[in-house]
C-alpha cells in the first residue's frame, strides 16, 4: 500500500473535514469554521450534524482529508475524539490531522493534547490562528 | 516533487482489488493531475468502460443531493450494486476555496462498504464538472463499482459538460423555477434523458410539468396543431416523420425528501438504459466521450509543449505590447507560435 510521508506536493489543495459528532445541534462554530478555511483556499468537507465517530472516519478516508476538524458543544468530546482519532488510525490514515472547537474545559486541553489533537479552540478563537494551525500541522 | 511515497504494492492494482484507501489517495492524485495519477489511469484504462454513469444536473436548491442519495440507496436495496457517487460543488473564484456540502445530504447512505462518495471541486472548471471528474469516473469504473453518479454543481443554463460524460442525464427541476419560455431555451433541458420534477410535493407543481411536457412536444411533436377557420385541429404527425429509435425524455415527479417517485425513476433511467444499447447510442456515446477526451489531452499536449518551448518572457513581452494595442493578440499568438515551428500550428481563427 502507499503511505504518505508529506500530504502536501505543489499545488495541492488542503483537504479538510468539517464535522459535528454527537447530539448538540449548535453547528455555528462548525459553520464559520467552514467558511473561513474556505476563504483561506482551502477545500472544506461539510458532514451535516449528529455523525457517529464511525460516519466521520469514513468520510475522511471518502474523501482522503489532510485534517479533520470536529466541532463539540456537548461536553462529549473526551468520548468522541479518541474514538475518531483510533478509528482514522485504523483506516491507515495515520498522517490525517485533528483539530477540535468547542467548549473544552482546561483540565482536558492537556489531554486531548497529548492524544495528538493539534489545535483545541473554545469561544473566541480566531479563525486566523485556526488557519495558521491547519496549514502548519499540515506542512509538517 | 515534494511528496515521497513508499510504494509495496502498485496502487492501480490495490484499487482494483477493492482496497479502499488506495481508491481514497489515487482520487486525490488523479485529481491533482500527479504524475503518479496519471500512470494509475493509463494502467486502469482497459479495466473501465464497464460502468453506467448517471449524471444528475439541475439549478441549485432543486435537490440534486437528496435525490442522489435516495436513487443510490434505492440500488442498494434493490440491486446490490456498488455505487459511487461524485459529487461537485464549486470552488471560490477569489480564493480558490470551497465548502463540499453534498455529503450533508447523503448520511443514509454513510456505513455502506459498498458506496464510495467522493466531493470534488470545481478548481475554475466552468461547465458543471471540474476538470478531472471524467477521469475520477474512470477510476471508480475500473475499481468495479457498478453505477457512478455524477451530481454537478447547482447548474444554470450552460453548464451541460455532465451530457458528455454521463450515459443518462438526470435534469431536476422543482417548481417554481421559471415559465415555459425558460422550458424552451437552448441548454441543460436539451441535454435531459429524464426529466425529474422534484419536491413534487409543492404548489406549481402541474405548470412545472406542463411547461416542460410542452418543450418536450416542440422537440418531439407527436401530433400538428394547425388553425382551420379560427378553430385549432390538429392531425397526427405521420409516420414517416415520426424517427422510430427516437428516445422522450420521460417526465418523472419526486419527493425525494421522502422517497416518492424513486422506483419510477429508476425504472425510467433503466429504460433508457436499454434504448442506449438496443439502438446502439451506447457505443456512439462512448466515441463521441473519448474523442472529446482525446482532444482535450491533444489541446493540454499542445500547451504543455509551447510551454516548454516558449520563454516565460516572451509571452511576458507579447502581452505587455498587447496591452499597449500596439499588436492584436492575433498578432501576439502568431510571433510566439512561429517561435515553435514556423507555420505549422494554425493561427487561431480572428
Amino acid at each position: 500500500m502507499t503511505e504518505r510521508k508529506t500530504s502536501l506536493e505543489p499545488g495541492r489543495k488542503i483537504r479538510v473535514l468539517v464535522a459535528k459528532p454527537g447530539l448538540d445541534g449548535h453547528d455555528r462554530g462548525a459553520k464559520v469554521v467552514a467558511r473561513a478555511l474556505r476563504d483561506a483556499g482551502m477545500e472544506v468537507i461539510y458532514t451535516g450534524l449528529r455523525q457517529t465517530p464511525e460516519m466521520i472516519a469514513e468520510a475522511a478516508l471518502q474523501e482522503d482529508v489532510d485534517v479533520v476538524g470536529l466541532s463539540v458543544l456537548s461536553g462529549a468530546h473526551m468520548a468522541l475524539a479518541p474514538r475518531i482519532m483510533e478509528l482514522l488510525k485504523l483506516n491507515g490514515q495515520t498522517h490525517v490531522k485533528v483539530f477540535i472547537g468547542g467548549i473544552i474545559p482546561d483540565e482536558d486541553l492537556y489531554r486531548l493534547k497529548e492524544m495528538g489533537v493539534t489545535g483545541v479552540y473554545g469561544p473566541g478563537a480566531s479563525t486566523d490562528d485556526i488557519i495558521r494551525d491547519v496549514r502548519l500541522a499540515v506542512a509538517g | 516533487m515534494l511528496c515521497v511515497f513508499v510504494i509495496d504494492m502498485n496502487i492501480a492494482q490495490a484499487v482494483i482489488q477493492g482496497d479502499r484507501l488506495a481508491l481514497a489517495r489515487l482520487l486525490t492524485q488523479v485529481e491533482n493531475n500527479t504524475p503518479q495519477g496519471r500512470a494509475a489511469l493509463i494502467e486502469l484504462f482497459p479495466h473501465a468502460g464497464k460502468a453506467h454513469l448517471i449524471g444528475v444536473t439541475g439549478a441549485p436548491g432543486t435537490g440534486k443531493s437528496s435525490l442522489v442519495n435516495q436513487l443510490a440507496m434505492h440500488y442498494r436495496k434493490t440491486e446490490q450494486k456498488r455505487i459511487a457517487i461524485i459529487a461537485v460543488d464549486p470552488s471560490s473564484p477569489f480564493t480558490g476555496g470551497a465548502v463540499l456540502g453534498d455529503r450533508v445530504r447523503m448520511r443514509d447512505l454513510s456505513g455502506d462498504p459498498d458506496v464510495f462518495i467522493r466531493s470534488m471541486a470545481t478548481r475554475g472548471s466552468l461547465g458543471g464538472l471540474a476538470q478531472a471528474t471524467a477521469d475520477i469516473a474512470q477510476v471508480f469504473d475500473a475499481a468495479g463499482f457498478d453505477i457512478v453518479i455524477i451530481e454537478t454543481v447547482g447548474a444554470g443554463q450552460s453548464e451541460v459538460d455532465v451530457a458528455r460524460l454521463a450515459h443518462t442525464t438526470v435534469v431536476v427541476e422543482a417548481p417554481g423555477l421559471g415559465d415555459d419560455i425558460q422550458a424552451i431555451k437552448a441548454g441543460i433541458l436539451e441535454i435531459a434523458d429524464v426529466l425529474v420534477v422534484n419536491k413534487a410535493d409543492r404548489p406549481g407543481v402541474e405548470n412545472t410539468e406542463k411547461a416542460l411536457k410542452s418543450m418536450l412536444e416542440l422537440a418531439h411533436p407527436t401530433q400538428r396543431v394547425f388553425r382551420h377557420h379560427g378553430i385549432n385541429m390538429t392531425a397526427p404527425v405521420p409516420k414517416d416523420d415520426l424517427q422510430i429509435n427516437t428516445w422522450i425524455p420521460p417526465i418523472q415527479r419526486t419527493v425525494s425528501t421522502e422517497g416518492r417517485g424513486i422506483v419510477e425513476l429508476a425504472e425510467a433511467i433503466e429504460k433508457h438504459v436499454m434504448h442506449l444499447r438496443q439502438s446502439g447510442d451506447w457505443a456512439v456515446h462512448e466515441r463521441a466521450r473519448l474523442e472529446v477526451e482525446l482532444e482535450a489531452l491533444i489541446r493540454e499536449a499542445m500547451m504543455d509543449h509551447f510551454r516548454e518551448n516558449v520563454d516565460p518572457h516572451e509571452v511576458e513581452n507579447a502581452l505587455k505590447q498587447v496591452v499597449q494595442r500596439k499588436i492584436s493578440p492575433w498578432e501576439a499568438v502568431r510571433t510566439l507560435v512561429n517561435g515553435i515551428k514556423e507555420g505549422e500550428i494554425n493561427e487561431p481563427r480572428s
